[in-house]
């Protein structure tokens, strides 16, 4: 990692000093709780708190030989994938659509940027009252077309009621980097594909999509992360997990685990492959950010 | 280029509309169903215009709040949201832009390390690893204070990494002429790199004010004193807090309220905010 | 105003690069120095060495009677005007020029006196008020001098400054550097990758080639009796013709008399002519390859019989001659320069 040609020498502690609110933050709030974490995955407490033993990989063992967790995991699945799905196809759709506009795009833009200001909480609580089955505008149509909306009742539904949340607040991240990508498109090639005879949508695919491939992929990381990890809010705010679990995602049985059913073990067990998680994600990211600047 | 496409035009403007109304869709009926009375809601759907309680329904929430329906007034709370914000955003600035400087413009021992140890923090956010942390804090005595909800969550790697970027984009000789001129690295801080950076550091102020205002599950963990609570997690109270169904036209103004003030940082800071969030992952 | 004195001065840069070696000069007090050489040669690391912005890794550095070779660069009491300006964006012209002063503490009243004498010397009072990016070119590089000059050092350093204007404008800036340096006699190291500039500007002129001194000497010194081939290559445009001895010999018109160890015979491009001179002379036939017409002057480019070399002719005006046509150059003995080319370096 570089840093200047010349750098300041004869300041021994500076650089040291300056580092040092960073450092002693990250330090105690970040390094310190991980690696209790860690610790604490490998303990387990009987029922009343007396005695804490050392249990080496037990708490793994059980905690993925547990169906809830196995559950869980699947319903994190589900969730994360339509979500990402949902919310890079239509703000795809959206930064296609407003690239081609010159005197609108700014327009467009501007109403299409604010939704990522609104806490996934206030998000959450936003879609649920429009899907409320007894006041709520959605299910007041769909009566008409002859679906029965509970959500409180039904998994399919909290599960769609959430990914919708979800991914309404992440769409105008997406499309601004899509329309930072597009804009990126050296114009003379969709030109020369135009003069070949492509058609638009042919040029779209066989051009336009693959050049964008990189901040596609990027985004991808970028959504799952937030689908896993950012939409603690989302949930927490509405179906608090259910009905039945079925909107119980890994960070949310972390919390529930760990503050009110006070399993301290199986929470610490799961935020340890939480945080497995985030490493690779994290890693893969990274190594996409590293190519990107080396070009 | 030259294409006479009025129709591909038109349709693009007719999908963009329609896009543009859902996407605003669910705040324009929380703005709706803020303006109306009570009522309203036990007679079946919402209605789609404006109700006439609007003055009324602000005004309870902010200054008097139902607490029988779980709500303390929330004028309290936005200011409370306001200040962690503030906290946040400007103790991320200020600890990322030594940091920065300290691994850009100096050389010493461990200097990798350090930033590892920096780049950690991007990888284990707060939901993963949320027991540990807030025993962490609770030893510290830090529950129910601006400090517990702000000082864990300013540490940034990606404050850092954006102000690392930008100052190697700073001319070398930018530091030459400041040390022949007689510029110790403080001096250099102050007067040349810092002016340089506004536009970055606006940038950043206004990610980090909206990562801060729409901090959720943190605040939950850490306050169970109502004089700390802050408004986007108050509202899960109000929705919750009641046994019966909840009073929605307050729980939308509170809404309208919670979204409002970074709603309006980026419509008023919009290009800092596209580039702050778009230079940010570079 | 200060003598600087240069003794054995290496760089060897922290990833084992010897940019520069063993680097002797003694700089008088007011002198003009021109450091030229190709690039890479370690021409600015020789300058950020005296700047200080490059730590010595050997030898010492004198400037007036102070040794500084372990001094920051605020402290050494020179100024430097760099390549690309490195104006301070954020500041107006007139903060640029005081920057330096008001970290040296020099009281406001002095300031304004010093800031508005160089303005007016170097004509950019009109300028004080606005940002450096509300500049021409030309009206920065005014600045940048300003900046140097406001500060009243023992030595003003240069690195390229000019590099980046355009053909014009170098050459009104370089008369006006070398105006203003004259008028100040301040001691000047100056870097640059031009001839011209090289040769016009220079009191005494410094070619470096790989981190090592080559010759120093007076711009005519140099041009006139190039010690190295390496320097009769280098300065002179174009470059001095190199003919091989062997051939001379195989083609039977090797003059006598030449300095021992003689390989390699030099003829300035200018020495050549069309017809024989009267003193002793040397006789080269070869064939015009191109002619080339550059106004008052004409470049004729001529491969020798038997041989593939080319040699270049500068002619004044445009001489009477056809491309692809036999051609003789007659070339006076004395203004020869014999070379061994083991050694690289001149015999007599
Ligand atoms: N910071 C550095 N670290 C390692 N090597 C360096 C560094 N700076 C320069 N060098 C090397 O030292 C040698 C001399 O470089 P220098 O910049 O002094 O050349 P120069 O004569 O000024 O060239 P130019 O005419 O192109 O400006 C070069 O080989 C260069 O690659
Ligand atoms: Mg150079």
């Amino acid at each position: 990692m570089q840093t200047k040609r010349m750098t300041f020498t004869n300041n021994r502690w500076l650089p040291y000093l300056l580092l040092a609110p960073q450092v002693t933050i990250t330090l105690i709030f970040f390094v310190w709780p991980a690696s209790q974490a860690l610790w604490q995955s490998m303990l387990r407490q009987d029922p009343f708190g007396l005695r804490t033993t050392f249990v080496w990989f037990r708490n793994f063992e059980r905690l993925f030989a547990d169906p809830h967790y196995l559950v869980s995991m699947k319903t994190t699945l589900i969730f994360s994938v339509s979500t990402t799905l949902l919310a890079m196809s239509v703000s795809l759709l959206f930064a296609v659509m407003v690239n081609r506009m010159i005197r609108s795009r700014d327009a467009y833009t501007t109403f299409l940027v604010w939704p990522y200001a609104v806490a996934p909480a206030v998000a959450g609580v936003l879609w649920w009252f429009i899907f409320n089955p007894s006041v709520g505008i959605l299910p007041y149509m769909l009566r008409g077309i002859g679906i029965e909306w509970n959500h409180r009742l039904e998994s399919s539904h909290a599960m769609i009621l959430v990914v919708i949340a979800a991914a309404w607040k992440q769409i105008s991240y997406n499309f601004l980097f899509f329309l930072a990508g597009l804009q990126s498109i050296p114009q003379s090639l969709i030109e020369a594909a135009a003069i070949d005879g492509a058609s638009r949508s042919k040029r779209f695919w066989t051009i336009v999509f693959p050049l964008l491939s990189p901040t596609t992929f990027f985004l991808m990381v970028v959504n799952i992360v937030y689908a896993m990890f950012d939409t603690f809010g989302v949930i927490h705010a509405t179906t608090a997990g259910g009905p039945a679990q079925a909107t119980n995602i890994l960070v949310y049985k972390v919390y529930r685990d760990g503050f009110i059913g006070n399993n301290l073990g199986s929470s610490a067990a799961q935020s340890v492959v939480l945080m497995g998680i985030v490493i690779v994600l994290t890693v893969v990211q990274f190594r996409w950010i590293e190519r990107r600047v080396n070009y | 280029m030259v294409e006479n496409d009025r129709w591909g035009i038109f349709l693009a403007h007719l999908i963009l509309i329609v896009g543009v109304a859902i996407v605003v869709f669910p705040v324009y009926v929380a703005l709706i169903a803020s303006t109306h009375a009570p009522g309203t809601f036990l007679q079946g759907v919402m209605p789609l215009l404006p109700g006439s309680h609007a003055i009324e329904n602000y005004s309870t929430v902010i200054f008097e709040g139902r607490s029988n329906a779980g709500a303390p007034p929330i004028g309290l709370m936005l200011w409370n949201s306001f200040v962690m914000a503030m906290m946040i955003a400007v103790g991320k600035i200020a600890i990322s832009l030594l940091s920065a400087f300290a691994i850009v413009y100096f050389r010493f021992r461990f200097r990798i390390f350090f930033f590892w140890i920096i780049f950690i923090t991007l990888m284990l956010p707060v939901e993963v690893r949320i027991v540990p942390t807030y025993q962490v804090v609770a030893n510290l005595g830090m529950l129910n204070s601006y400090w517990g909800l702000s000082i864990p969550l300013i540490a940034s790697a990606t404050a850092t990494f954006l102000f690392r970027q930008f100052f190697m984009t700073v001319p070398e000789e930018m530091l030459e002429a400041a040390r022949v001129d007689g510029a110790g690295p403080l001096k250099f801080f102050k007067d040349i790199l810092l002016p340089l950076s506004v536009t970055n550091i606006a940038a950043m102020f206004v990610i980090m004010f909206i990562y801060g205002w729409n901090q959720y599950l943190w605040p939950l963990l850490v306050t169970n004193d109502e004089a700390y609570y802050t408004v986007v997690m108050g509202i899960q109270r109000m929705v919750t807090g009641a046994d019966s169904e909840p009073l929605w036209h307050l729980v939308m103004a509170t809404v309208v309220l919670a979204a409002l003030p970074p709603i309006l940082v980026i419509l008023f800071m919009q290009r800092l905010f596209v580039k702050g969030l778009t230079e940010t992952e570079k | 105003m200060a003598r600087i004195v240069l003794d054995g001065l290496s760089k060897v840069y922290p990833g084992g690069v010897q940019a520069v070696s063993d680097v002797s000069l003694d700089i008088a007090d007011g002198e003009m120095i021109v450091l030229v050489g190709p690039s890479g040669c370690g021409k600015s690391t020789l300058l950020r060495m005296v700047a200080g912005l490059e730590t010595i890794t050997g030898g010492t550095l004198t400037i007036g009677d102070r040794v500084v070779n372990g001094l920051e660069p605020a402290q050494r009491d020179i100024a430097m005007v760099f390549q690309n300006y490195a104006l301070y964006p954020h500041m107006t012209v007139y903060n640029n020029l005081a920057y330096g002063l008001r970290n040296q503490g020099v009281d406001k009243a002095e300031i304004e006196r010093r800031v508005q004498e160089a303005a007016s010397m170097l004509q950019i009072g009109e300028y004080l008020d606005r940002k450096p990016r509300n500049l021409s070119g030309g009206q920065r590089q005014r600045v940048a001098m300003g900046r140097a000059l406001v500060r009243e050092p023992a030595a003003f350093l240069f690195d390229e400054p000019l590099s980046n204007l355009d053909a014009k404008l170098r050459v009104q800036m370089r008369v006006e550097i070398r105006q203003l340096q004259k008028r100040l006699k301040t001691t000047s190291l100056y870097v640059t990758h031009d001839q011209l500039e090289a040769l016009t500007m220079a009191d005494r002129l410094v070619v470096l080639n790989g981190g090592r001194i080559e010759q120093v000497g007076t711009p005519m010194e140099l041009y006139s009796k190039p010690a190295t081939v390496f320097v009769a290559g280098f300065i002179g445009s174009p470059a001095m013709n190199l003919i091989d001895m062997a051939y001379l010999r195989d083609s039977g018109i090797a003059p006598q008399a030449l300095p021992s160890g003689t390989d390699l015979i030099g003829v300035r491009p200018d020495e050549l002519l069309l017809t024989a001179p009267a003193e002793p002379h040397l006789a080269l036939n070869g064939t015009v390859a191109l002619l080339e017409p550059a106004g008052a002057e004409s470049h004729i480019y001529v491969t020798l019989g038997g041989s593939d070399q080319p040699i270049t002719v500068r002619i004044a005006g445009l001489p009477q001659v056809t491309e692809g046509a036999p051609i003789t150059l007659y070339a006076a003995l004395d203004g020869l320069h014999p070379f061994n080319s083991a050694s690289g370096r001149r015999t007599g």
